[in-house]
């Protein structure tokens, strides 16, 4: 069974949204409480997983494999390491939590609604887990259906306009990566004998491939991730998606899809392109350090709390990508966690935007004030989730923005401290657009009287919370258990990454 | 007891934890106020019997390292979160837990009938416990982790009566202030850390002081290192030109000012430094900045004290001058005298705030110096020891102040030369006249409020006993640094406690040339009767001939307005630096980067495509005759081109 693991867990999901199809319309709660519990159980078996892992393999493990497309020489092939295991869990953590809070929010075509998130579930596990170029595709195309109509159908005014961007624009982004992909596959033919598509094989062959042609297939696979992070100047997505997604729809695209652009860079950028990844690494940080400041504070100026906290994923997955392309441990270490970070941050950002929203129907800054007095329960719960954001030490933001910029600071790829120092400023901003947010929704005089009769969290929104809290608080005091993942998997491949690029080792 | 240390900071730990989750239950203040207060008081029995223990060692057992877990562990960097007791730390763990100890008593009795008083004492708690981590860290990581802890407690009281208007807008603007602009001090810092581990590969003081000893990094390096580090202590310790948040801190409940803007949280960037004493030692031109950056603001923060009305704006331009004599101490390279002053300094700067926090409880809010005169008569305890304070903080020996102040004098002169000791010993004239300028003007002459409406009083004993305490502190504290010329043969006991400590920067900086103690005595002559007369001063004009200020403001009327406004800094700042960088967000960056260029371009591209397809599409015409006729043209020109190339 150990070796199916991983497909039981897609599996998981998918079943879930086909029985959630057999069942009656209009039995709502009976709905809810199914999507729920599958999620619960997906969790759990991502549990197991974690404790079949194995954090001192440095390498695939769990690897679950056969033949798919006999013709193609393509695989379904799963399998996990240090790197993907944390984005799964993340991912399996985040989703109960989501289908709770929308319990409430989510009045219409309840069914539909339950049955795209699990779907949405299915792709996300499988982009993290793919061992094959083609299964990875399908999963990563196939994510944005549901997503589409999670924004389509149940967002805000202007939904049709931000889903169709969403769409098109991160389409427009793979297809450049489809291309390339088929184009290693060919050239794997001439030097193995056979069209082939795993992953494993794009890491032998990768490399060799001419210079010139490498730099092209690293830009088309890039491009088509860094609209998904998204990075500076691919990012005008993301306001729109978030603004006029539902609350849940927010927190899987901030929590986790934007991961996926991340996750693509380290898992297939770098490895399958290490000399083109050195060349272009001066140039990405570039783009990422411009937009952590050009986030910061283009999200400093906004008036709609979404979009502050949409724009403040750009300056935050900034970090990530420049930690990544620092080539070292200490960097990339400090990305994964981010990751992590960011997806319990910023998911908690949203679920409490979107529980005054649910009781305002407001999410301009002005309208609010002075709930301090009227909801401290939520106040603080508030205040805890932008500390962390801002990256306080103590909680989870601080280690790893700090693991980040220490890495890039020492970067022999990025060979300036410009990156990590400018980067750095970036903490100053930070701190200037969550607290004066934070200043103007939740202190001063209440000025809305409308505000008097808002209500505090109710237990289960306290309780959704409070889980999230728990972990920025663990992952801030006792990061080893999270590092741990991760540790042996990062350091062979930054060791491995530097040989390949001519041995440059701190 | 050492080997519990760690005890000292889980005590305010476990003190917020309860406080901050079951506070609001409690609907006590006795409840709330025990276990903020007792929290404390545990720690202060812990450092304490560490001193104590430590004191009965050989000096070389002195220094120990007391290890819990590690905390972060990724490639080459290695930090723990492990507690380093030695001469130093346990110095300042005693005056954090000791005045924090007071002011927690004090504060049962002040914040008496707040309806956030559990909250309070939550926060004082979780301050201690940041600050504690600040000052026993091992490492600099750790030590961060204090450094911005002790900010955020900062932040959460400062702007603790959070719907309450401060000057031109509110407290929590205050707050927020002080947060971003200690931020901008954590930049420093944090890029000096960078430094720090690429230069010597690790973060452990013990690691790095052991390495940069040896001395074969280039003094550049270390230059750099020292100012970034530098720049975050002027965040913290409000020197120039980051001092701007300190003076707003005062939004924040008198208490607070007395603990984190007086005592202890500002003195941290004194430590820090103190504690790389041998990276600034290493460091000759960034330690000249510090004492000069020191002796500016020193001397800058004293003017503008002389004309301020509100009384707690006078005790934090005070503040912000006093933490300038302990920069320009560590600039000087006498690591110990700034410690020593940092000491001395908790003890009458606190009893002052305390004092003030007493009349402004007494007074009914009223904060205005103006409106005070002949409190004493109300409030006996409070005007006497917030005169022992005036007296220490003045220079008048024996008090506590004389000591400390006129070794970073003698420093001043024997190491920077006449230059820095003339602006020193100005600034302690100016001291000495604003501070009895205060006191007359609270306590002695003609009332000047309305004794039908207001009806001052004594506060309880939880407030005056703690004042008390700190009077006895502020008279006698300043003999445990008695200058060796006093104090015979076992010399400065204070001096001699630290030197392990520091002994291998002042190594490196001094080679043991000595004055003459004939020049110490008469230094020490003439400041002490500068002080007196501008006490004197002070009384003449503002007792005798109360006519006299006034004249003199009306006179000097242009110098007087940009001294009460504070030489115009906050508006230069909010013009020069805020406000641009706003407008640029807002008007540039997203209206038209973000709105009109990158997704104008976007949508561009759509209707780009979608009009050209609108275009083509009328191609498809649907008539038949109109296809066969393209079909027809087609050949046509097929066939031409075929029959060109015969």
């Amino acid at each position: 069974m150990e070796n199916h693991l991983l497909s039981i867990l897609l599996a998981i999901p998918l079943v879930g949204a086909a029985l959630i199809l057999f069942l009656p319309k209009d039995k709502e709660s009976l709905i809810r409480w199914t999507g729920f519990v599958v999620t619960i159980v997906a969790f759990l078996v991502s549990l197991f997983v974690l404790y079949k892992f194995k954090p001192a393999f440095p390498l695939f493990q769990m690897i679950d494999q056969m033949l798919w497309i006999n013709t193609l020489h393509t695989y379904y092939a799963v399998g996990i390491d240090g790197i993907s295991l944390p984005l799964v869990i993340l991912t399996t953590f985040l989703m109960p939590l989501t289908m709770i809070s929308s319990w409430k929010s989510i009045k219409k075509k309840v069914r539909e609604f339950t049955f795209f998130m699990l779907l949405l579930e299915v792709g996300m596990i499988g982009v993290f887990i793919s061992l094959d170029m083609f299964l990875f595709y399908i999963f990563w195309e196939f994510m944005l259906i549901p997503m589409y109509f999670i924004i389509g159908i149940w967002g805000g005014e202007q939904r049709i306009y931000a889903s169709l961007k969403f769409f098109i624009y991160t389409m427009a982004g793979s297809l450049l990566m489809l291309v390339a992909i088929i184009f290693i596959g060919f050239y794997a033919t001439e030097k193995l004998g056979y069209f082939t598509t795993l992953v494993t094989h794009f890491y032998t062959i990768g490399p060799e491939l001419p210079v010139t042609i490498s730099r092209w297939l690293f830009l088309a696979f890039t491009i088509s991730f860094a609209i998904k992070v998204p990075l500076f100047p691919f990012h005008t997505w993301l306001p729109d998606a978030h603004v006029q997604a539902p609350t849940a729809g927010s927190v899987i695209l901030a929590g986790v899809l934007l991961k996926m652009g991340t996750y693509g860079m380290i898992r297939f950028s770098i490895p399958i392109f290490p000399e083109s990844a050195k060349y272009f690494a001066p140039y990405v940080s570039a783009l990422a350090v411009i937009g952590i400041i050009y986030g910061a504070l283009v999200a400093m100026v906004q008036k709609d709390m979404k979009k502050l906290v949409a724009y403040s994923s750009v300056a935050h997955l900034g970090f990530v990508v420049l930690g990544i392309f620092s080539f070292t441990v200490e960097g990339m270490q400090g990305a994964v966690l981010q990751m992590v970070n960011h997806g319990l941050s910023t998911g908690a950002l949203f679920l409490l935007v979107g529980i005054v929203y649910e009781r305002t129907h407001t999410r301009e800054i002005s309208e609010y004030g002075g709930i301090a007095k009227i909801t401290p329960v939520f106040s603080t719960l508030f205040l805890i989730v932008c500390l962390s954001s801002i990256g306080l030490p103590g909680l989870n933001g601080f280690i790893g923005e700090f693991l980040i910029l220490l890495g890039a600071f020492q970067s022999a790829v990025l060979g300036s401290w410009a990156f990590s120092i400018i980067a750095s400023s970036g903490v100053i901003f930070a701190a200037v657009y969550l607290l004066w947010m934070y200043q103007r929704v939740v202190f001063g005089p209440v000025k809305n009287e409308k505000l008097l009769k808002l209500k505090d969290v109710t237990v289960l929104e306290f309780s959704i919370i409070s889980i999230i809290v728990l972990f920025i608080v663990w992952i801030g005091v006792y990061p080893t258990t999270f590092l741990n993942w991760s540790d042996a998997t990062v350091t062979n491949y930054i060791m491995k990454s530097l040989r390949q690029i001519g041995g440059i080792v701190n | 007891m050492r080997n519990y240390i760690y005890l000292s900071v889980v005590f305010p730990l476990i003190g917020f934890l309860i406080n901050g989750l079951l506070g609001r239950k409690f609907k006590s203040e006795k409840v709330s106020g025990a276990i903020g207060s007792g929290a404390i008081g545990l720690s202060l029995i812990v450092i304490i019997g560490a001193f104590i223990q430590t004191l009965g060692l050989p000096v070389e057992e002195r220094s120990i390292i007391v290890s819990l877990f590690d905390w972060i562990k990724v490639g080459g960097l290695s930090v723990s979160v492990a507690y380093q007791v030695d001469q130093l730390s346990l110095v300042m763990a005693l005056v954090v837990t000791g005045v924090g100890f007071l002011i927690h008593i004090y504060s049962i009795g002040y914040m008496h009938g707040d309806k956030g008083f559990w909250r309070f004492f939550a926060y004082l708690n979780l301050f201690i416990f940041a600050m504690m981590n600040l000052i026993l860290a091992n490492n600099f990581v750790l030590m961060f982790l204090g450094w911005e802890g002790v900010g955020l407690c900062s932040y959460l009281l400062i702007g603790f009566w959070y719907d309450r208007k401060f000057e031109k807008s509110t407290t929590s603007d205050a707050a927020k202030k002080a947060f971003v602009v200690n931020r901008i001090g954590d930049f420093g810092f944090l890029i000096g850390m960078f430094l720090i581990f690429l230069n010597f590969g690790s973060l452990n003081f013990a690691q790095v002081f052991a390495k940069a000893g040896i001395g074969n990094i280039p003094e550049s390096t270390f230059n750099i290192i020292a100012i970034c580090l530098f720049i975050g202590a002027t965040g913290k310790s409000a020197q120039i030109p980051l001092f701007v948040w300190l003076p707003d801190a005062m939004a924040g409940p008198t208490p607070v000012s007395a603990l984190i803007h007086a005592a202890t949280m500002v003195t941290a960037g004194v430590y820090m430094v103190a504690r790389c004493s041998i990276i600034f030692a290493s460091a000759p031109m960034a330690l000249g900045v510090v004492a000069v950056i020191g002796l500016l603001t020193a001397f800058f923060a004293a003017t503008i004290g002389l004309v301020q009305n509100d009384i707690k704006k006078v005790l934090a331009y005070s503040t912000v001058s006093q933490l300038g004599y302990m920069f320009l101490a560590l600039g000087m390279g006498a690591f110990s005298a700034g410690i020593f002053h940092v000491v001395t300094h908790a003890f009458f700067k606190a009893l002052l705030f305390l004092g003030a926090g007493s009349v402004i409880h007494g007074m009914h809010d009223e904060q205005n110096i103006q409106k005070y005169g002949n409190l004493k008569k109300y409030m006996p305890i409070t005007s006497k020891t917030f005169l022992i304070a005036a007296i220490a903080i003045s220079g008048i020996p024996p008090f506590a102040g004389f000591f400390s102040k006129d070794e970073i004098l003698w420093e001043a002169y024997a190491k920077g030369g006449m230059l820095f000791w003339v602006v020193g010993i100005m600034t302690a004239l100016f001291t000495a006249f604003y501070m009895f300028r205060l006191y007359i003007l609270t306590f002695e002459g003609k009332e000047r409020f309305d004794s039908h409406s207001v009806h001052p009083h004594e506060s309880p004993k939880l407030m005056t006993i703690p004042l008390s305490i700190l009077a006895v502190l502020s008279i006698v504290g300043g003999f445990i640094g008695l200058p060796a010329i006093f104090a015979g043969e076992h010399g400065n006991l204070f001096h001699t406690w630290l030197e392990p400590i520091f002994s291998p920067a002042t190594q490196k900086l001094f080679s043991g040339a000595e004055h003459s103690h004939f020049e110490e005595i008469l230094l020490m002559v003439l400041s002490v009767i500068g002080a007196s007369a501008s006490i004197f001063l002070a009384r003449y004009m503002y007792l005798q001939k109360t006519e006299v200020a006034a004249k003199i403001s009306a006179k000097f009327q242009s110098m007087y307005k940009v001294l009460f406004n504070k030489y115009y800094v906050d508006e230069f700042y909010q013009s020069a630096i805020i406000n641009p960088i706003y407008a640029v967000s807002d008007k540039f960056l997203w209206k038209i980067a973000d709105i009109k260029i990158i997704d104008g371009l976007l949508n561009g591209l759509a209707s780009l495509v979608d009009k050209s397809s609108t275009f083509i599409r009328r191609v498809q015409t649907g008539l038949v005759q109109f296809y066969a006729f393209i079909m027809f043209a087609g050949i046509l020109i097929a066939l031409i081109w075929l029959m060109r190339s015969f």
